[in-house]
């Protein structure tokens, strides 16, 4: 289980003086749950799950992972805790092949054959042809959609106790798209991980099982996919945003 | 040959026990070792210190071994190796160097090649250059690469200096006739007070000829690089090179293009690209449970690979 208490994040901005980003975020997020995270874009969705990889250091409030205090921990010893995260821009490499990055996700050894013909699996779930994939660079040869389907892949290679994906669904095509979907239904499979996944995907939305709405860094809904859902998409224009009741300026 | 040329040419050109086929072992200037193939001979030179490696017309599938080991302070061996590759070839040649000191002097190793390739011949050309030894005399290896492609003739040169070489400077210069391709594939890693340069100059004198310089480096403690590439596009060609460097702690790399047209259906392009690690790729090695200084390594490793 994972718990955020207070977690506010603030940034510099200039003469301004400080810009909020999130004002005091509490949730749970429970085992065995797939939980999207949606909002108007600039809500602070990408900055609350960078937060909670490690990425980000929040200004205040802490983060508590079954019972365990992480927020002084850094990204590698979060990542050692069975945090996984796709990033919604995957970052490429001169030189790295997409084996040498599937095995450090699985942790095995690229270089011993067995190991790395187990790879192959990875890629095949993402709708890559393991043949063509495994040993390509993972540098600019990559189109957006390939590269956002390899960092996919690399996630379900990290068998996470916490797997996190921004926006997955963001420049791939329809096909992989209906993958995309697939892969988290069978992730979901699996007991005891969480999934937390930032769309704005109707069809990624049905499939959650909770859905959380973040605007203008506050958290206006968190429930059952059933509660929200209909909600959601019955808003219209600024419908969740946290002045709505008071009306726009 | 010594226990050190042996460890040396295990590094440089993943000796074992013996080479197979023709093969040529220079240690600290005399020959440790010769033998030449059916369709490779190799002999000394009459006009100066260095062999000749004569490749038959032909000849396919072969691979010849010429690595040249200084294992000792006080040496300062030159050799002028002059490679014939016949007509319609398509062989591999291993090349390298390995410098050792144990003392305060130097240890220096010269090698001018000279390749003069023929028609249609199709060469791999691998390059292994390593210093080690406890002493403190600079560890030094110049070499120099002459290239002459004749017509449809085809090149892939792949040069690698990784570690403990104090000082060089690395000149390659080719001149290519019609229908020619040379491929040139560079890497390097210097640390502390290390020196390297490196200077292509490629003259595309035939119509349809091309080449493509791939130059990957990292400088780290204080050490400086200089990556210098001249272009002359003389007729219908394609040129490019490509500079991409990791600079880390106080390391300095210079990139110093320099492309002439005198054609205007020459294309040339130059491609730069100098800075630190970027921070995103070791986030992303990091969320993957690696720490920063293993991201760092992973991420060294799969530049030079």
């Amino acid at each position: 289980m994972l718990q955020l208490k207070n977690i506010s994040f603030s940034v510099s901005d200039g003469i301004a003086g400080e810009k909020e980003i999130l004002q005091d975020i509490n949730l749970t997020i429970d085992d065995s749950k797939l939980v999207v995270i949606t909002g108007p874009n600039g809500g602070g969705k990408s900055t609350l799950v960078k937060i909670i990889a490690g990425i980000e250091k929040p200004t205040s409030g802490r983060i508590i992972l079954d019972g365990q205090d992480i927020t002084d921990l850094d990204i590698t010893e979060r990542a050692k805790l069975g945090i996984s995260f796709a990033f919604q821009q995957p970052v490429r490499f001169k030189g790295l092949r997409v084996c040498d990055l599937l095995a450090l996700a699985a942790g095995v050894d690229a270089e011993n054959k067995e190991e790395h013909d187990a790879l192959c699996s990875y890629l095949h779930q993402v709708g890559l042809c393991a043949r063509e994939y495994i040993d390509r660079e993972l540098d600019s040869s990559l189109s957006g959609g390939e590269i956002k389907r390899i960092e996919i892949a690399m996630t379900m290679a990290r068998n996470a106790r916490l797997a996190i994906f921004d926006e997955p669904e963001a420049g791939i095509d329809l096909w992989s798209f209906n993958n995309l979907i697939d892969v988290f239904e069978n992730m979901r499979q699996e007991r005891e991980r969480s999934i937390l996944v930032i769309s704005h995907q109707e069809r990624i939305l049905e499939v959650a099982d909770e859905i959380i709405v973040l605007s203008k860094g506050q958290l206006v809904h968190h429930g059952a996919r059933e509660d929200v859902l209909p909600e959601l998409l019955g808003q219209q224009g600024c419908g969740f945003c946290p002045h709505h009741r008071k009306g726009c300026e | 040959m010594n226990e050190i040329t042996k460890t040396l040419l295990g590094l440089i050109s993943d000796f074992k026990a013996d080479f197979k086929g023709a093969f040529n072992i220079r240690e600290d200037s005399e020959c440790a070792g010769r033998q030449s193939s059916e369709n490779i001979k190799i002999f000394n030179k009459t006009d100066g210190p260095g062999v000749v490696i004569q490749v038959m017309p032909g000849t396919k599938g072969e691979t010849v071994f010429i690595p040249a080991c200084v294992t000792r302070s006080n040496v300062n061996d030159v050799a002028y190796n002059d490679f014939y590759i016949g007509e319609g070839c398509d062989v591999t040649v291993v090349a390298g160097c390995g410098v050792h000191t144990e003392g305060e002097e130097e240890a220096q190793h010269n090698g001018i090649h000279n390749f003069i390739i023929e028609k249609g011949a199709r060469v791999l050309y691998q390059e292994k250059h390593i210093g080690i030894g406890e002493g403190t005399g600079e560890r030094i290896i110049n070499p120099v690469t002459y290239i002459t492609m004749a017509e449809d003739s085809y090149m892939e040169m792949d040069s690698t200096q990784i570690k403990g070489v104090d000082s060089t400077k690395r000149e390659t210069r080719a001149k290519l006739a019609a229908g020619a391709t040379l491929i040139v594939r560079e890497k390097i890693m210097t640390d502390g007070k290390q020196y390297a340069e490196t200077d292509f100059e490629i003259d595309l004198n035939g119509e349809n000829s091309g080449t493509h310089l791939v130059s990957r480096s990292v400088a780290k403690g204080e050490s400086r690089q200089v990556f210098r590439s001249r272009m002359n596009g003389y007729n219908a060609c394609n040129g490019h090179s490509e500079c991409d460097a990791i600079i880390m702690d106080n390391g300095v790399v210079s990139a110093i293009p320099e492309l002439t047209a005198h054609n205007v259906d020459a294309a040339l392009v130059h491609e730069a690209a100098i800075g630190k690690i970027a921070g995103e790729q070791l986030t992303k090695l990091r969320s993957l449970g690696l720490t920063a200084q293993e991201a760092e390594a992973k991420i060294i490793e799969g530049f030079l690979r």
